[in-house]
């Protein structure tokens, strides 16, 4: 079982059995869950070969753009911008992972009750399995969750490069809390800056924010068409067309779904969809899903309802609002930028009513039936506010599940149960 | 002409209960039996000796029928909805405590649906179980359990949820010469606890249908509606529901 890529990951410093580990199980999940899947468009054969080169291809790529002076940035969160990093010469690439790895190495240096999406980074670290986090030359940690913030801490300590780079992050919408993630930008241009050997110029930052809102809007485009029904594409493939986004070559990226797109716009006409008109729709709101989490969706889909739309991270939240790129000065322009993420309305928020709003408008705006609130075991942001989501749904009479899960497989049943349960109050 | 016979079989972590029932929805027949080590086989005698024009799966094991007889599926929380609004209707809420789990669902009063629902089902605390082992713990025989309960004159506080630590206090209690049945009475009263705060998330009014094999215990449906001040129905055949519940869903699904 030899893959052409293993010098490189030799290289990077993997641990090759684990990674071969790894490897299997994530091939074979995605096998089971992805390739099993009826009525697939065509243009997800694109996303199939990204994920089964997501630790090949796309990683030799990044390190020949790396050997001729390009930098690779790694983030474990929305809040930091890609169009800086683009503009200084970087590539952003997302290290959340969805995985459990090495969790008794993990347990070592986390509580038991850390979330799920904290213990895999660790794991994957501790493991010696993600070839973007050892091949990164910084790495963006940022305060949002008490989790992540004291996570960090640790994180920096056993990282091999010890290249960890923490940005404060507000938790109110005010004028002072705008002005500190202004404040961040800016030091962390500077950062990028120095990191890269690049000066960020007008042009370079202007010319950032236009590859990245085209790459927004492409994704815009996609989750749009979703209201159609029947759906036209299963709330997995569009999951994982979310799931690489933050780490594949942008301007590939924005082609490929641009494609992707075009298809689906003849199936609607044709009335085609990835199941059945009339089939109960769902939106997740919640944590983020990065690869290979695909539990929830997986049985959501096989038991008769269609997803057909993210109010997450890994969805919408990444993807909607765009910036001003008018700005004819740096200042202008980190205003602009500062604008369009201040907008992200994560739970770690206060208050964060915003959300509830958005969620609402998604449900109206992709014809959903109901909300299945996704919240990860002991994400204390997300678990206490998915009560006044419910609670907002209510009001608005829209049937709402929450759910509170980890990666782990040994609720699969609960889970199903719950999930189907729910699906026949929609019917 | 021959009348129709539709049956409902729901098989739980640890009874299996089917429930045979004619085209207007009446009882023909219902019984009970241990999971056991195998199921399948268990749930296919019972197919075999009562026979029916078709079949409705619930439970935890239902996608096990599914593969066997390759028979519809139901959810137990639909299943329990629909024979819980049959046997009595009107009611806002359903609190199922069975062997291994315990679930608490809040009806529209009118139709029967679904409004919303709570499972407790990751431990054995708050479960048939827990006062099964308590049971043993302290002597009784589990029939009486409970009346033993309601006839203590006061109520030990029992203040673990767990199932292992509760053991432990209960021990302890008992070297220390506390009164059993005061001892009973605080572990029912700890059950009552947690099934209260799950009906209390999903519905805070009307009357509540008790089902499960834990509902023919006296001393909970008292506790229940002393605690919650709302009134507390039993159905006949508390443990049949689910499958009852099945059994009038298959009717349905060929009356249009
Ligand atoms: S959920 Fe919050 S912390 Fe997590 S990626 Fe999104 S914005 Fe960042
Ligand atoms: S899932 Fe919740 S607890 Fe975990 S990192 Fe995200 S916000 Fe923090």
């Amino acid at each position: 079982m030899n893959s052409p890529h293993e010098a490189m990951w030799q290289k990077l410093g993997l641990n090759l059995d684990s990674h071969n580990a790894l490897l299997q199980v994530l091939g074979g999940a995605y096998n089971d869950i992805y390739l099993n899947q009826k009525n697939r468009p065509k243009g997800m054969e694109y996303f199939d070969f990204v994920l089964s080169e997501i630790h090949g291809q796309r990683i030799q790529e990044l390190l020949d753009e790396q050997a001729a002076g390009r930098k690779i940035i790694g983030s474990y969160c929305v809040f930091v911008p890609e169009e800086i990093c683009l503009a200084g010469n970087a590539s952003l690439v997302g290290l959340c992972s969805g995985a459990d790895f090495a969790m008794e190495e993990v347990e070592k240096l986390l509580p038991r009750n850390t979330c799920a999406l904290i213990k895999s980074t660790f794991g994957f670290r501790l493991g010696e399995v993600c070839p973007y986090l050892e091949s990164a030359d910084m790495i963006v940690g940022e305060n949002t969750c008490d989790g992540k913030k004291k996570a960090y801490e640790t994180l920096g300590t056993i990282l091999p490069k010890k290249n960890l780079y923490v940005m404060d992050i507000p938790q109110m919408k005010s004028v002072e809390g705008r002005a500190l993630l202004r404040g961040e930008y800016l030091r962390f241009m500077k950062a990028v800056e120095k990191l890269t050997g690049v000066t960020i110029t007008v042009e370079s930052l202007r010319e950032g924010i236009r590859t990245v809102n085209t790459k927004r809007a492409a994704m815009h485009r996609l989750l749009k068409l979703r209201a159609a029904d029947p759906a036209p594409i299963s709330g997995l493939d569009a999951l994982l067309a979310n799931q690489v986004f933050p780490s594949d070559n942008p301007a590939r990226f924005t082609d490929s779904i641009n494609k992707l797109c075009d298809e689906l716009e003849k199936r609607i006409e044709a009335k085609e969809g990835a199941f059945p008109a009339k089939t109960p729709r769902i939106l997740i709101s919640g944590c983020p899903m990065a690869v290979p989490n695909w539990k929830l969706p997986a049985v959501v889909e096989s038991s008769g309802a269609v997803i057909v739309g993210e109010e997450s991270c890994v969805g919408e939240r990444s993807t909607r609002n765009q910036i001003d790129d008018s700005g004819t000065t740096i200042d202008a322009l980190i205003d602009a930028i500062t604008d369009r993420y201040f907008k992200v309305d994560c739970a770690v928020f206060t208050p964060n009513n915003d959300r509830l709003q958005h969620i609402k408008e998604m449900v109206k705006a992709y014809n959903a039936d109901g909300v299945i609130h996704y919240g990860l075991q002991f994400c204390q942001p997300y678990l206490m506010e998915s009560i006044p989501v419910e609670r907002a749904l209510e009001d608005a009479e829209i049937p709402c599940l929450r759910v509170e899960t980890d990666y782990s497989m040994e609720d699969m049943g609960q889970l199903k149960t719950r999930v189907e349960a729910f699906i026949e109050q929609l019917r | 002409m021959s009348s129709e016979r539709f049956a409902g079989i729901d098989i739980g972590s640890r009874s299996i209960e089917f429930v045979v029932v004619d085209e207007n929805g009446v009882v023909l027949c219902s019984e009970q039996r241990d999971t056991g080590f195998d199921p399948v086989r268990e749930a296919r005698e019972l197919v075999a000796q009562h026979p029916h024009d078709l079949l409705m799966a619930t439970g935890y094991g239902r996608s096990l029928c599914e593969v066997e007889f390759d028979c519809p599926t139901v959810t137990e929380i639909k299943a329990h909805a629909k024979g819980a609004h049959a046997s009595i209707s009107g009611a806002s809420a359903i609190l199922d405590i069975g062997g291994q789990d315990s679930k608490a669902i809040a009806l529209y009063a009118g139709s029967g649906k679904v409004k919303k629902f709570e499972m407790n089902d990751r431990c054995a605390a708050g479960t048939g179980k827990f006062l099964e082992i308590m049971a043993t713990n302290l002597g009784f025989p589990l029939e009486t359990f409970g009346d033993a309960a309601l006839e203590a004159q006061e109520e030990i506080n029992i203040s673990s949820m767990c199932t292992v630590f509760a053991e432990s206090e209960v021990t302890s209690l008992i070297a220390r010469g506390a009164d059993r049945k005061a001892i009973a009475r605080g572990l029912h009263y700890s059950v009552i606890r947690r099934a209260a705060g799950m009906i209390n998330r999903i519905s805070d009014n009307g009357d509540i249908i008790f089902t499960g094999g834990v509902a023919k215990n006296r001393c909970m449906t008292t506790l229940l509606a002393e605690h919650l001040q709302r009134r507390v129905l039993i159905p006949e055949d508390p443990q049949a529901i689910g499958a009852l519940g099945a059994a009038l869903l298959a009717m349905e699904s060929t009356q249009g």
